[in-house]
């Protein structure tokens, strides 16, 4: 009895518990809907091997497909995280970077002025630290103005998202850039069966989240956070944890943005990273994150991205006009969010306190 | 203070760095374009003032933007067609898909009053003042690709008429099915950005055919013209049409290279070798590449080369003709032999090109 009941109350204190309730609750949907009609209920979570034109056998199902759509987001969430911890404000120059540094890794690759071809005129890896060397730059840049200038966070980022994927474009001489080769298709086609960017996203989160707990960065993105000058006066650099953040969150853009070009082998630099600062954003209120900075929770923001791709794959599996998707996608964030609030948890607090107060009367 | 000073002057070299950066590795080509950009009001002003006074034509141009290839083959037709050594004088002005920016330019145009206006108009509404003024001015305006609605104080439309190529489609996959024997068909469409009119005409024109014919259209999805969204609305489609589908529509050859990919990894086959019909619209030379490679089983053309039509509306007016208010742009219907077909549209009778790479070279 005793045990049960400090269970609950751990299951209850866990911070992941609305996250995850929320994902649960987007993937529940399908299995009414499949029910309804007729289907097997859990087909929606079906993941079978499929034969493929070129790529072997690999993982299919819109589980999958959730896991492997979402990856930009969850990388770019784990970007925004530290930058929302460490500064208290968001980078909303992440969908344009990832934009410049995909162009600039297609530029690299084609050669300048190519747009289409199926040859690399330069190594791949050159391509690729290109695009990672960029995606740094631009974070640099924007930590500097965060940090040394103290701009306020959106309006120092506003200026490379108005700037870079404009630069995105000049670079690539206002055309699509066609990269059609396998090898650089690869970050977005299939390792074996599992789909490439799953991997990359599995690696990024085991790097950062390794960094984070085994030095004390983690710890000082915090204090910084929370607050700057008691961090400064107990012997942090604060400007330079604030620049650092910045630095990894342009980096991530930059893996987001070589994965979202890989797996059109081209660098559409009007489209790549359309809007997904956004969702970064989001992913990064989803997980229950406070964007007034301090403490975070990676794992939430993780979540939050794969809730946010669950949401668009769910609608696509309901045949949602994508016209008419945002209405709903923005009704069932204000649910999500809305549970989350702290009003709202006071009151279900409340509730339950009158209950057990109840309980202890009787 | 002086700290906050140095700190902006640091940013400023930095920003500027950056875009020199950039812009160093640029060839002459792109730095034309880069100028076009940025050419404001006063720019066009006195580059019109030192040619105004030869017997060039002067035209003004007010262009969208540069978001696609289309649009960057459109630019280009217009800056070859008004060339100075073709008798013209071009003031051309990159909008930048700001339409603020563009009733800003047209007024520019005419204050420097040029001979003609060529608007590709970026939304189709709130034009009748700036037409009015430019009527005022006794200037005539063509509008190309783009309409605008709510006036018809222009001179003349060029452009493309999006619900033939729907038409078109249609009536072909009709005469192929039947070719291949082909009896039931339930297709899927792919579509452009939802009420942009390459969309809506498209639409209309296939699912015309597709009703008269009584095909199955099991879904339609807004895939943006782009290849991931092409990509990513395939993939769904794959899992819930699951061997439900023969044909697949795509409105633009982005979105057709997106559900290619999409259609490989679910295992499907498709095009002229494959169980499944893939067509295609726009026909820009990736496009047809893919035409050539048995892929897509048939691209219909949307041609961006409008200024040859806009010359002969100019050549037109300034014999003191009137010309016709709205002009179609002849357009091309895409596909390899195995797959050229007889049809027509509304009893007129089409011809198909056959792709060959001579044609793939000349494409945009």
């Amino acid at each position: 009895m005793n045990n049960k009941k400090s269970f609950w109350q751990k299951v209850k204190s866990w911070p992941l518990l609305l996250p995850v309730v929320c994902l649960l609750l987007v993937m529940a949907v399908n299995i009414i809907y499949d029910a309804s009609i007729g289907n097997n209920p859990f087909s929606f979570f079906k993941i079978t091997l499929q034969t493929t034109t070129g790529n072997g056998t690999i993982l299919y199902g819109r589980i999958i497909d959730i896991l492997n759509r979402g990856s930009e987001a969850a990388i770019l969430a784990l970007g925004m995280t530290l930058v929302v911890s460490s500064s208290a404000g968001t980078d909303i120059s992440v969908g344009s970077v990832m934009s410049l540094s995909a162009s600039v890794c297609c530029m690299l690759l084609a050669g300048y002025g190519v747009t289409s071809t199926s040859e690399l005129a330069v190594p791949l890896v050159v391509g690729l630290l290109g695009a990672l060397l960029i995606g740094c730059l631009c974070g640099a840049f924007n930590g500097f103005l965060v940090a040394h200038l103290k701009i306020q966070p959106m309006v120092a980022t506003l200026i490379l998202f108005t700037a870079a994927r404009a630069i995105g474009l000049l670079v690539c001489n206002d055309m699509i850039v066609y990269v059609r080769n396998d090898s650089f298709g690869f970050f977005g086609s299939f390792l074996g069966p599992i789909p490439t960017p799953i991997i990359i996203t599995v690696i990024c989160v085991l790097i950062l989240g390794t960094v984070l707990k085994k030095t004390a960065l983690g710890t000082y993105i915090q204090s910084v956070g929370i607050n700057p000058k008691a961090s400064r006066i107990a012997g942090l650099n604060s400007k330079t944890i604030i620049f650092l953040t910045y630095v990894l969150c342009g980096l991530f853009a930059a893996v987001a943005g070589i994965m979202q070009s890989s797996r059109i082998t081209s660098a559409d630099s009007n489209n790549i990273g359309l809007y997904m600062e956004l969702d970064a954003i989001l992913a990064v209120a989803l997980g229950g994150n406070s964007l007034g900075g301090g403490k975070f929770n990676l794992a939430g923001s993780i979540i939050g991205a794969y809730t946010i791709q669950a949401i668009t794959t769910t609608l696509y599996a309901l045949g949602v006009s994508t016209s008419q998707a945002p209405v709903y996608k923005a009704v069932i964030v204000i649910i999500i969010v809305a549970i989350q609030a702290p009003p709202v948890q006071a009151y279900f607090r409340k509730k339950s306190a009158a209950k057990n107060a109840v309980k202890e009367v009787a | 203070m002086k700290k906050k000073l140095l700190g902006v002057l640091l940013a400023a070299t930095m920003a500027v760095g950056m875009l020199a950066g950039c812009g160093g590795s640029s060839d002459s080509s792109s730095e034309t374009t880069t100028d076009d950009a940025a050419t404001t009001t006063e720019d066009t002003a006195t580059t019109d003032d030192s040619s105004a006074s030869g017997d060039l034509i002067s035209i003004g141009f007010a262009q969208v933007g540069h978001e696609s290839d289309w649009r960057t083959a459109s630019t280009k037709s217009c800056q070859d067609v008004f060339s100075e050594a073709n008798g013209y004088d071009l003031s051309f002005v990159d909008c930048d898909n700001d339409s603020a920016a563009q009733l800003e330019a047209v007024r520019s145009f005419i204050e420097q009053d040029v001979d003609y206006i060529i608007i590709d108009p970026i939304v189709s509404t709130g034009w009748d003042t700036v037409l009015t003024e430019c009527e005022d001015a006794g200037i005539p305006v063509i509008v190309i690709d783009r309409t605008i609605d709510d006036s018809d104080k222009y001179t003349s439309w060029v452009g493309s008429n999006f619900k033939t190529e729907g038409l078109a489609a249609g009536e072909w996959l009709k005469a192929y099915a039947e070719s291949k024997g082909i009896s039931e068909i339930n297709y899927l469409t792919i579509a452009g950005s939802t009420g942009a009119s390459a969309q809506i005409g498209r639409t209309e024109g296939f699912d015309e055919i597709a009703e008269a014919n009584g095909w199955n259209k099991l879904d339609e999805q807004d895939g943006d013209f782009t290849e991931d969204g092409g990509q990513s609305i395939m993939e769904s489609y794959c899992k819930s049409y699951e061997g439900k589908f023969n044909v697949v529509v795509c409105q633009n050859d982005n979105e057709a290279f997106g559900a290619m990919t999409a259609m490989d990894n679910a295992g499907i086959t498709y095009g002229l070798d494959g169980d499944v019909i893939l067509i295609s619209f726009d026909a820009c030379t990736a496009g047809l590449e893919q035409v050539k490679a048995r892929k897509i089983s048939a691209d219909f053309e949307c041609n961006p080369l409008a200024a040859p039509f806009v010359e002969e509306v100019i050549k037109t007016l300034e014999d003191g003709g009137t010309p016709e208010k709205e002009v179609y742009m002849e357009e091309h219907w895409f596909a390899l032999t195995d797959a050229m077909v007889d049809f027509s549209i509304d009893g007129e009778a089409q011809t198909m090109t056959e792709v060959t790479d001579d044609v793939i070279e000349a494409q945009y």
